[in-house]
């Protein structure tokens, strides 16, 4: 029997939905429900990554049409390179999520049920999976759909809390308004695709393919489509579901919607863009170019805002979905212009950054899971000093760290530095004013990779190092319920080792990715950048020419690892270099763990230079000394500080405002009496009547 | 056959009156006697046009009407009159002369709606469906004008005659199935009404239909 991709791909399919019903039937033993749901997930998990990797590797396309679905238009499958590619990226997470989760979910034991989070967990995998191989727009929407159902269930988890309602409803509004424009959008191109012949054919997507658009009908088409999938990833100003939504969800499931969930709308939008839609009017990549960079520098601006370490990998995720639109709009406006190795290099940096995304905070949003899961805080503010109490996951953390803050030898680096070359190349344009304005967006992208190093050393340090900062500074700090602070189990660990290792790999062999990930831009844009690209063997990386650019993973790796280990070596050769001692308190003796360096005060000089993009409330309050010390002085200080998005009083608010004025106004009509009610219906009937006669 | 048509006019036009008298009549046991009357004539109106037709499930359509809307639905209503001790004036939301002067507008517009039908039509009840038509609407106006819940369930009930009368005037009667359907879901709304006009009144202490704008929501 050989190996059939598509087969593989169906069978993990099947598999989850297995799961999920599965789940009901070992409701009692939750223990066993745990284990056993999460290996079955890894399991499929392997197949899917197995099927897409394997058509990514082969460039071939697979098709299989499923005999259930409407009448007319039965369930079409289809495996080309840029699903496989998906397929391989929520594969591969997967996995690793799922065996992170045997250990999370655990912590869930006696505390509520996770029967539901399983079903859901599974059905959102399968959703996600069928999203990618869907090769119509119906079986597209209805999978579409099943993500976003059992990604809200996922997100009302615990549902106790009135904030966690809160969020799942805004992510659920916000998801239905993009699939609403998201499903005009496929009518648009369906209304084309079919020609003149009756029925649904014009929904497949081969029929898309193959239709010629106007183009005013295309960029209707695109914009719908890309306002849909824009909901989706949180693309800023349609963000605002991301940072409340994803901190409320269980740890393992905010990996999986940060780290693959969005990336299902990074794939919509390259399957619409490149693949159905052929017209390339350049302003659409130059919006989308625009769209990109607002949402990196923005994005990360508000994370190094944030407290909350959830809400941080939040408010970066939507930076790190920036600079992915970005690849993505640079390599639109390549095409427009007749470029296809420029186009093909930009298409791959984006969807490299695609892949290393969902390594890296998948990986992180594990590690804050595991903070999580051994403090019961998600406030960085009241952490502190964790590296010595769970030093695996500071040191898996501190990978995570340095992997999104792009620094070599991990994998953040090369998508980055991948896109800054596509950014390079813009000189090459035909346009003046695109060669003038892009420029601008390269050190705006340069800004927003600095901005989130800072980001990220804040997180780290605020998180891990010092010393805790919880209320009760007297009492041995770490003491929580019965066992305090302890490190997190193996397979939480394994799942995060397992996912630093692929971070790492993924950093330090860029030309074997690249030239496994190549027939996706032979698809797309009808090129290959392989051959340049990996012209000096693997160990170098050369996109398009070695005298512009080079990165040697490898090596670099190697020089690192060389200069970490001698400097190990030279701190702890000889006992004495290392000295333990107590903090000086400069004589005052009274230092407690809240007066260390905070958050708030290591974002403050950031907070004051970009003020006007946020709306800031900063309040101190002094209370009057207590009577019996009444020799002036202070009795308390109260520092309030409120940091919002401008984006809900810029456009939210005044939507709301105007939905309600609208409701009341349409509900004068409801006057309660029946003989008006009466007089609705008579008044309708005559005039019938009359237009009918 | 020529006969049949005069006497099936006759009625309509007797259908038509009635339905004026149930827009003028002001005290309640009138108003029934005045819907037993309607019945009767549609129910006799029915029996002739199935005699001319040769469509004899008519007979049974006829029959069927005499039981339900000439002797049950009212005498149920009477029932229900005496027991409520409703009063036994009829308030009215617009007065009565407007409203004859609405319902005669509604009859020239029916004549009007219909007459392209009227032209094309071969039946020999083809003139009679402005009259169905109008009595619908008129027995609308009624629901409209009439303030007390009682008033407005004849209202309901003299539509329901026309929409019949436009049946058979329009195809000689809907297949029997159908019109028995209807008979009995006609007969099941004068069991609810029955027995809601006790919840409704128990509710509000009143059958006046104006107290039900509490229901709305405050703003």
């Amino acid at each position: 029997m050989t190996f059939s991709p598509v087969g593989a791909a169906s069978s993990s399919v099947l598999l989850f939905f297995l799961l999920a019903a599965a789940a009901l039937l070992l409701k009692r033993n939750q223990r066993l429900l745990i284990t056993a749901g999460f290996s079955l997930a890894a399991v499929a998990s392997l197949l899917a990554v197995a099927a897409g990797g394997l058509v990514v590797w082969s460039g071939l396309i697979h098709k299989l049409i499923l005999p259930i679905g409407l009448p007319d238009l039965p369930f079409h499958l289809r495996l080309d390179p840029l699903s496989g590619f998906f397929l391989t990226v929520i594969g591969l997470l997967g996995f690793f999520v799922s065996i992170y989760s045997i250990g999370y979910c655990r912590g869930f034991l006696g505390k509520r049920s996770v029967t539901y989070l399983v079903i859901f967990y599974a059905l959102f995998m399968a959703g996600m999976l069928l999203v990618v191989v869907a090769d119509d727009a119906f079986f597209f929407i209805i999978s579409w759909e099943i993500m976003a159902a059992a990604s809200y269930f996922l997100v009302m988890f615990e549902d106790e809390h009135a904030e966690n309602r809160k969020a799942a409803f805004l992510y659920l509004v916000v998801a239905h308004i993009g699939a609403i424009a998201i499903l005009l959008s496929f009518g648009v191109m369906a209304g084309f695709a079919a020609g003149v012949e009756e029925g649904f054919n014009g929904y497949t997507f081969d029929a898309m393919r193959e239709a010629k658009f106007p183009t005013g009908w295309a960029t209707l088409a695109f914009l719908l489509a890309f306002f849909g999938f824009a909901a989706k990833a949180g693309v800023i100003p349609l963000h605002v579901w991301l940072p409340e939504a994803h901190p409320v969800a269980p740890s393992n499931v905010s990996a999986l919607m940060s780290g693959v969930m969005l990336k299902t709308a990074i794939y919509g939008i390259i399957r619409i863009a490149f693949d159905l839609i052929h017209v390339f009017p350049w302003w659409w990549g130059a919006m989308v170019l625009v769209l990109g960079v607002i949402t990196a520098v923005m994005g990360i601006l508000y994370a190094v805002m944030q407290q909350d370490l959830k809400r941080l990998l939040a408010y970066s995720s939507v930076e790190n979905i920036g600079v992915i639109i970005i690849g993505i709009g640079l390599a639109m406006i390549f095409t427009s212009f007749k470029l296809p190795v420029l186009a093909a290099l930009a298409l791959i940096a984006g969807l490299y950054h695609t892949l290393n995304h969902a390594m890296f905070k998948g990986f992180l949003f594990m590690g804050a899971g595991a903070v999580l899961h051994a403090t019961q805080e998600r406030n960085m503010e009241k952490m502190g000093g964790l590296i010595h109490k769970m030093p695996w996951t500071a040191a898996l953390f501190l990978v995570g760290c340095i992997s999104i803050s792009a620094l070599p030898p991990f994998n953040g680096f090369v998508s980055e530095w991948l896109t800054f070359q596509a950014f390079l190349f813009t000189p090459a344009l035909p346009n003046a004013l695109l060669k003038l304005l892009i420029p601008l967006g390269a050190a705006l992208l340069a800004l927003a990779a600095a901005l989130a190093a800072a980001c990220f050393v804040k997180a780290y340090g605020v998180t891990f190092l010092g010393h805790w900062r919880g209320h009760n500074p007297l009492n041995p700090p770490l003491l929580r319920g019965t066992k305090g602070v302890v490190e997190v189990d193996w397979f939480m660990r394994l799942g995060m080792i397992l996912t630093a290792f692929s971070c790492l790999a993924l950093g330090v062999l860029p030309t074997v990715v690249i030239g496994w990930m190549d027939t996706i831009s032979e698809q797309m844009v009808g090129t290959k950048i392989a051959a340049s690209a990996g012209a000096f063997g693997w160990v170098w990386l050369t996109p398009v020419s070695h005298e512009r650019a080079s990165y040697s993973g490898p090596i670099v790796f190697l020089g690192i690892l060389a200069v970490v280990c001698a400097t190990y070596l030279l701190l702890h050769v000889r006992r004495t270099a290392i000295h333990r001692a107590p903090i000086w308190d400069c004589g005052f003796e009274k230092l407690t763990g809240r007066m260390q360096y905070t958050a708030t005060s290591f974002s403050m000089p950031i907070r004051r230079i970009f003020g006007f993009l946020f709306n800031i409330k900063e309040q101190v309050r002094i209370t009057p000394p207590v009577p019996p010390c009444n020799k002036g002085g202070v009795g308390g200080l109260h520092y309030h500080l409120r940091v919002r998005d401008r984006f809900w009083g810029w456009i939210y608010e005044p939507i709301s405002d105007v939905s309600f004025w609208v409701a009341r106004k349409v509900g004068m009509l409801q006057q309660g009496k029946i003989h008006i009610y009466l007089i609705y219906s008579f008044v309708t009937i005559i005039i019938l009547l009359m237009f009918f006669r | 056959m020529n006969l049949a048509a005069q006497i099936n006019s006759l009625l309509a036009a007797l259908i038509l009156l009635t339905a004026f008298g149930l827009l003028v009549q002001k005290r309640m046991y009138g108003l029934l006697h005045i819907f037993a009357w309607q019945g009767l004539f549609l129910s006799v109106s029915t029996a002739v046009v199935g005699y001319a037709a040769g469509t004899h499930h008519l007979y049974i359509s006829s029959v069927l009407t005499l039981l339900l809307k000439v002797i049950l639905l009212p005498y149920i209503l009477h029932v229900l009159i005496q027991r409520l001790q409703i009063h036994k004036e009829i308030e009215t939301v617009v007065n009565v002369p407007t409203t004859m002067l609405i319902g005669i507008a509604l009859v020239i517009f029916s004549y009007h709606l219909t007459a392209p039908i009227r032209e094309l039509s071969t039946l020999v009840t083809r003139s009679t469906l402005a009259v169905a038509l109008a009595t619908v609407m008129i027995g609308l106006l009624m629901m409209i004008t009439r303030r007390h819940a009682v008033t407005q369930i004849i209202g309901f009930l003299a539509m329901e005659n026309g929409l019949f009368f436009a049946a058979t005037s329009a195809t000689y009667g809907m297949p029997l199935v159908v019109e028995l359907g209807v008979a009995l879901d006609i007969l099941i709304a004068a069991f609810i009404f029955g027995i809601f006009f006790f919840h409704i009144r128990t509710t509000f202490d009143s059958l006046d239909v104006k107290q039900m704008a509490k229901l709305k929501e405050e703003d």
